[in-house]
């Protein structure tokens, strides 16, 4: 076990990335006002010196419990929120440099994101047809006529809408839940997006195609799209990426490589988190970790120690003033716990 | 299963249609269920299976355009589509209650808790208010709320404590039965298995049964004792939890079981159910699950299974051609 401080932890990132197509998050922090006082305003601190990169042709999940700030991650790096500090980092390029400032289109033809909810991401009264051209008529304005038909269709083809031309003359109503979310990566890859953030993409599907996406979503890393895979069920984390980040209360408290994060959890969060999942053949009760009861805090500017100390079973004074330096426990796993 | 003891509800044959203007399409299609006092049963299926649909028959729930066709609903030996109005009124919640889908919405947002507790208790029995009150503080005590919160409004609450909250009010008439309908789906992982063991705490003191719905198959394997399989409004499968977790027969409870990757167990590419659920508008001749099965056969296409019982492992319900054929699948 080696100790990192916060300073060679970023240098690596950087040193690691330069050259391939990436996007790069460095020390992001974002606070949200929680009321519109004049002076004093009160804050609450949604993210806290969160660090990670997804690199093309890989999958960077991050897990958490509602209201972790997994969300306010991939909207950040969609330019829907201004951090308050840090650096997000597109190929290299700062995306909020204050000089030469990238412009939305150039982010967007980029980094496309699929939500949540595919009842609620497409429009009801206009055809799919109308929904794909709109991305492709503004990212790709070197298509003309036919072309952009033919781009269209081979993009639906691609995500397993076929036959593509009568599914183009359809309205979303006419298309069940999983099929709707295929217009929705369809529409994020026709702008030729390099990198997706996909916050929840199969959580509102019934469970039988719920596969299906995933399984399309892997099919697209293949062919060298980066992810970043927003989810609360750590099982299919495992399934689908690479790389996982465990968030509490908007801190990064456990990442690196997917299965050294599931199989041997060091942070005693993740622990818990694991442990409840609840998992075919294991039977009720016979849980191993367990939390103390305590509500979960309200992460302020000034708030000291560790986030997860009111919950933790392993806690010590220390905890409560201090923030836990980020450890090595294995290659590409780190933790930011004293308790190890 | 002891075959002396009389099932707290037993649904035989039901059938239950939604009329559309393009035709009926049946949602319930003659499932035979038993639950017996005390037991937990699951029913599990993708969405559009009908596995609600039977839980709002059995309180008598439907409305237009639902409409119950055919079979019989007995509860502690009273058909309960034969009540009237009021007998109905006073079996919902005292003898089955249910807690709904999205429970955290199901609370009035602009009455306090404990007077929500209140009205259900002074609905049904004719007690005074102070009473009332009383037993309102002793139920929400028992699913961990301490009674200074009997004032708070629903937002006041966290998503968990309310739906701590939605499950006091199933209980506090002390019914024989709880149907839940999803009732933890939108709640994290950790706050689910803390209400879960609270709920088994109290199943313990108190004894009802619970019919639990879910498309959550690991959540059922813990819990259940039984689990019913649906698909397309038929129960395809009917077991012990164990059993059906271990050794499942009907090629869709095969592919529900495959469709979770798992966090231990190995790394593979899982395959899942191919194609889309279907439309019930539109059923074909055999059987509801041919064009999305791997095992297809003439017969499937021609001829409905019925669900039949298994002389091996236990006593297994199951409706599958190829099953009962005893091609080993």
């Amino acid at each position: 076990m080696n100790q990192l401080t916060e300073a060679t932890m970023v240098e690596q990132v950087v040193t690691n990335e330069t050259g391939s197509q990436s996007v790069e998050v460095e020390n992001l922090v974002i606070d949200f006002a929680l009321d519109n006082a004049l002076f004093n305003r009160q804050y609450m601190r949604a993210l806290n010196g969160v660090s990670f990169s997804i690199k093309a042709g890989e999958a960077m999940a991050l897990v958490g419990e509602s209201g972790s700030g997994k969300s306010t991650c991939a909207r950040t790096l969609c330019r829907l929120y201004k951090p308050t500090d840090g650096v997000l980092k597109l190929n290299g390029r700062d995306i909020n440099a204050s000089g030469s400032k990238m412009t939305q289109t150039e982010l967007a033809k980029q980094i496309q994101m699929i939500f949540q909810d595919p009842f609620g991401s497409l429009n009801p009264v206009h055809t799919i047809r109308h929904q794909m051209y709109r991305p492709i008529r503004i990212h790709m304005p070197e298509l003309k006529g036919d072309a952009i038909e033919d781009y269209m269709l081979s993009i639906l083809e691609r995500v397993g809408l076929s036959p593509a031309k009568q599914t183009a003359d359809k309205f979303p109503h006419e298309l069940s839940g999983g099929q709707r979310q295929r217009v929705a990566i369809a529409r994020a890859l026709a702008t030729g997006a390099k990198f997706i953030l996909a916050d929840e993409p199969i959580s509102m599907l019934d469970v039988s195609i719920r596969l299906g996406i995933l399984n399309l979503m892997a099919d697209m890393k293949e062919e060298g799209i980066g992810f970043l895979y927003i989810t609360h069920d750590i099982a299919t984390a495992r399934y689908f990426a690479e790389r996982t980040g465990v968030m509490y209360v908007g801190h990064m408290v456990e990442w690196g490589n997917s299965d050294s994060v599931t199989q041997n959890p060091q942070h005693p969060y993740t622990q818990l988190l694991i442990s409840a999942v609840p998992e075919v053949g294991r039977k009720r009760g016979n849980a191993t970790v367990d939390g103390k009861k305590s509500q979960i805090p309200l992460w302020k500017p000034d708030s000291k120690g560790c986030p997860f100390a009111a919950r933790c079973p392993k806690v010590t004074d220390q905890c409560h003033t201090e923030m836990p330096s980020v450890t090595e426990v294995a290659e590409d796993h780190f933790v930011r716990c004293f308790a190890l | 299963m002891t075959g002396v003891r009389e099932p707290l509800l037993s649904i035989s044959d039901l059938c239950v249609d939604y009329i559309t203007d393009d035709g009926n399409a049946r949602a319930v299609n003659k499932v035979n269920l038993d639950i017996y006092p005390g037991e937990t049963v699951g029913l599990a299926g993708e969405s559009g299976c009908g596995k609600s649909t039977l839980a709002f028959a059995i309180a008598n729930l439907h409305n237009a355009p639902a409409l119950i066709t055919g079979g019989k609903i007995n509860f502690q030996g009273r058909d309960i589509l034969t009540l009237s109005p009021e007998e109905l009124r006073q079996f919902r919640w005292s003898k089955a209650s249910m807690v709904f889908q999205s429970a955290m919405n199901s609370l009035n947002p602009v009455i306090t808790i404990g007077d929500q507790l209140v009205d259900v208790v002074l609905a049904h029995e004719t007690i005074s208010v102070t009473e009332a009150e009383k037993r309102a503080i002793a139920m929400l005590d028992m699913v961990g709320i301490h009674a200074s919160r009997i004032k708070s409004y629903p937002h006041q609450l966290s998503g968990g404590m309310r739906q701590r909250v939605v499950i006091a009010i199933a209980l506090i008439l002390r019914p024989k039965l709880i149907i839940m309908d999803e009732p933890t789906t939108a709640l994290d992982v950790v706050v689910e298995r803390d209400i879960m063991d609270q709920l088994y705490d109290l199943k313990e003191q108190l004894g009802f049964a619970i019919l639990f719905i879910s498309h959550d198959l690991g959540l059922m394997g813990q819990i259940t004792d039984r689990i019913g399989i649906m698909y397309a409004g038929q129960m395809v499968e009917l077991g012990e939890t164990e059993g059906i977790i271990a050794n499942p027969q009907h090629p869709y409870t095969q592919g529900l079981l495959s469709s979770f990757p798992t966090i231990h167990g190995p790394k593979e590419r899982l395959e899942g159910i191919p194609g889309n659920p279907l439309n019930l508008l539109d059923v074909p001749a055999g059987c509801y699950f041919q064009d999305r099965c791997s095992q297809c056969d003439t017969i499937c296409i021609d001829v409905m299974p019925n669900i039949e019982v298994l002389q091996v492992p236990d006593e297994r319900q199951v409706a599958c051609h190829k099953v009962s054929q005893g091609d080993a699948l």
